[in-house]
């Protein structure tokens, strides 16, 4: 009944390596997963954040292979080499290469994006299908800490955390943990209180099922689309406040090759040698409108209805 | 009317008290004895017995924030262990110079923001509208150090039109004003654009343009008004972002405002400092987010009060 090459996933286009795992949705175009691909991929936007997206993840992980130097060799004579055939990007006040620190940088932005994200992602639908599911003083709870975490400038209560734990890109991990875990838990808090109450909540609890497996099996799992949109929103916010809190000082410390760290090292010198200053924030803008172009494209597959709400 | 905004007050003041609380208590948990950081290698042993009394260190953290935030009230953040000077002088200083640079970015967050959502929807899928676009695209996602600088490099090195950094009237405060702005009216422009987009469709609109009113009078009389009604919600994430978003621009423009006072206050490991300038930024957030509030309720009157 169903005519699986009219909705055939991959085949010939080329930026879609991720959806390895589509193919087998193929069989059965009226899924979740199918159907949010198809609306994704109408998205020319979309489609370009993830070629960018993919690009950037392929850059990190082979960046010993793709680099041609290595990103913390120093090489004085070749000071403010201005960008050239030897050093596309040009290089940096101790003569490294800035083509290659900017590569190795995506690890540490990518890194930075995903893993606090995750960990707040976790943190966050935690807490909130709790507070959703067992209402009262515990939702109270919960959602009035997520009201002061809220209420925080994030880069100001990444600064307190940072001053706690001295400065370093674990603090940062731990920071940006910390301070995103409390809208997911809004989200994943609303959706809970009407899950609760539906149907399939009073079967799984009619046949004998714990207050655990209801609240991680069953309401969890109808939070996912939500969360995964958040998730992909939160990556960008993370990547920006990473560079932000590197370029102050107070992130990345010397002789990482942060994105932040390397235009805060190269600022003084804006005038004599900009290649060293705009290099790496190009990075860094191009990447957060890649992850930015995904969020979107996401978010208006899973639910046209989200438009300008999340 | 008048009970809704007490309301709204009244429920401000435990999150002051609890976000107050929570950077008191985080930074009381800071290792290393502050007044071993006040003198340095002229410690002794009774001297720091004798200060920690007078200071009264060791009265339980309860009791301590307690009078904390009385002395806050009375305009007393402690002395600078670096600097010092009273944190309140230092903060009075400091506050009125970030105030000026999150008032320049607001100017030209609304000033830009509004009229570019609205030529975005009026001619959406044009070229005028693309531009729109393209211009919020790259406003949230540039970074403002980078922004910055490659402002610094264009308008104040090559075209010597503005002065590169400092601050001393109007003219510092165009280049970071914009820097700071340009992600809120990002924001603002599209949101705008799609605000107007949905009223222009909705059925008054209809009515107005069958009475034969004209465009003008239809896009500014009839669909403006309620199509703004959304974009002043987003005023008060507004506020947050731009502190924040100071802290950094101030760095990179050398403005001496709050976010270059806690910026040194981490690096030189000043506690008093530092509490008190976050705790000032967390107030005004959560004042920002309480005006933002009520001036919401204040425009739409079908806001039900609870």
């Amino acid at each position: 009944m169903s005519k699986p090459t009219v909705l055939r996933i991959g085949g010939s286009t080329t930026a879609n390596t991720g959806e390895a795992a589509g193919a087998g949705l193929v069989a059965r175009p009226t899924t979740f997963g199918a159907d949010v691909w198809r609306r994704f991929r109408r998205n020319r936007l979309a489609l370009v954040g993830l070629a960018i997206v993919v690009g950037l993840i392929g850059l990190a992980v082979l960046a010993p292979l793709v680099a041609p130097y290595d990103p913390l060799h120093v090489s004085l004579n070749e000071q403010f080499a201005p960008p050239s055939a030897q050093h596309l990007f040009g290089a940096d006040v101790y003569g490294r290469d800035l083509l290659s620190r900017v590569i190795f940088g995506a690890r540490i932005s990518l890194l930075i994006g995903f893993i606090p994200s995750a960990i707040s992602m976790l943190i966050g639908s935690a807490l909130g299908v709790i507070a959703g599911f067992y209402r009262r003083w515990t939702d109270t709870l919960v959602m009035r800490l997520a009201d002061m975490v809220l209420a925080f400038p994030s880069i100001i209560l990444a600064m307190v955390v940072t001053y706690i734990l001295g400065a370093s890109l674990f603090t940062l991990f731990i920071a940006l943990s910390v301070v995103s875990w409390a809208s997911a838990s809004r989200v994943v808090r609303a959706q809970a209180l009407s899950l609760r109450e539906r149907d399939f909540v009073a079967a799984a609890r009619a046949v004998g099922a714990s207050d655990i497996r209801i609240m991680f099996r069953h309401i969890i799992t109808n939070c996912l689309a939500p969360i995964l949109v958040l998730f992909t929103m939160s990556i960008p916010a993370a990547i920006m406040a990473e560079a932000g809190l590197s370029f102050l000082g107070v992130g990345a410390q010397p002789p990482t090759p942060s994105w932040g760290l390397m235009v805060n090292e190269a600022q003084q010198y804006i005038f004599s040698a900009p290649w060293a200053s705009i290099m790496p924030g190009l990075a860094i803008l191009v990447t957060v409108l890649g992850f930015n172009f995904v969020g979107d494209g996401l978010r208006d597959a899973i639910d046209p209805y989200l438009k300008g709400k999340m | 009317m008048l009970r809704y905004v007490m309301a709204r007050l009244a429920q401000a003041i435990p999150v002051i008290v609890a976000t107050t609380l929570l950077t008191f208590m985080l930074l009381e948990v800071v290792p290393g004895d502050p007044i071993a950081l006040m003198m340095r290698e002229h410690i002794d042993a009774d001297v720091v017995a004798r200060v920690r009394k007078e200071m009264r260190l060791d009265d339980p953290w309860a009791v301590r924030y307690v009078r904390y935030m009385w002395d806050a009230l009375h305009g007393d953040f402690g002395t600078s262990y670096k600097i010092h000077r009273s944190v309140s002088d230092l903060l009075v200083d400091a506050f009125p110079k970030t105030l000026a640079l999150t008032l320049a970015a607001l100017i030209f967050a609304w000033g830009i923001g509004i009229p570019a959502g609205i030529v975005g929807a009026l001619k959406h899928y044009s070229a005028p509208d693309y531009l729109v676009t393209l211009f919020s695209l790259i406003g949230v996602s540039v970074p403002v150090f980078w922004s910055g600088l490659i402002f610094q490099l264009i308008f104040g090195w090559k075209l010597g039109l503005l002065p590169i950094s400092g601050y001393g009237g109007i003219v510092f405060l165009i280049m970071p004003g914009i820097v700071l702005g340009w992600s809120s009216a990002a924001v603002i422009s599209r949101l705008m654009r799609s605000s107007l987009l949905e009223v222009l469709g909705s059925d008054f609109v209809r009515t107005a343009r069958a009475k034969g009113l004209t465009e003008w009078a239809v896009v500014f009389r009839h669909a403006l008004k309620n199509s703004l009604l959304p974009v002043v919600t987003i005023m008060a994430i507004q506020v947050a972002d731009l502190l924040t978003g100071a802290v950094i621009v101030e760095s990179v423009f050398g403005i001496p405002g709050i976010g270059r006072v806690s910026v040194s206050a981490i690096m030189n490991r000043d506690v008093p400092l530092l509490q008190g300038s976050v705790m000032l930024t967390v107030v005004l957030v959560v004042l920002g987010n309480l005006l933002a509030d009520v001036s919401y309720a204040f425009l739409d009157p079908r806001i039900r009060y609870e």
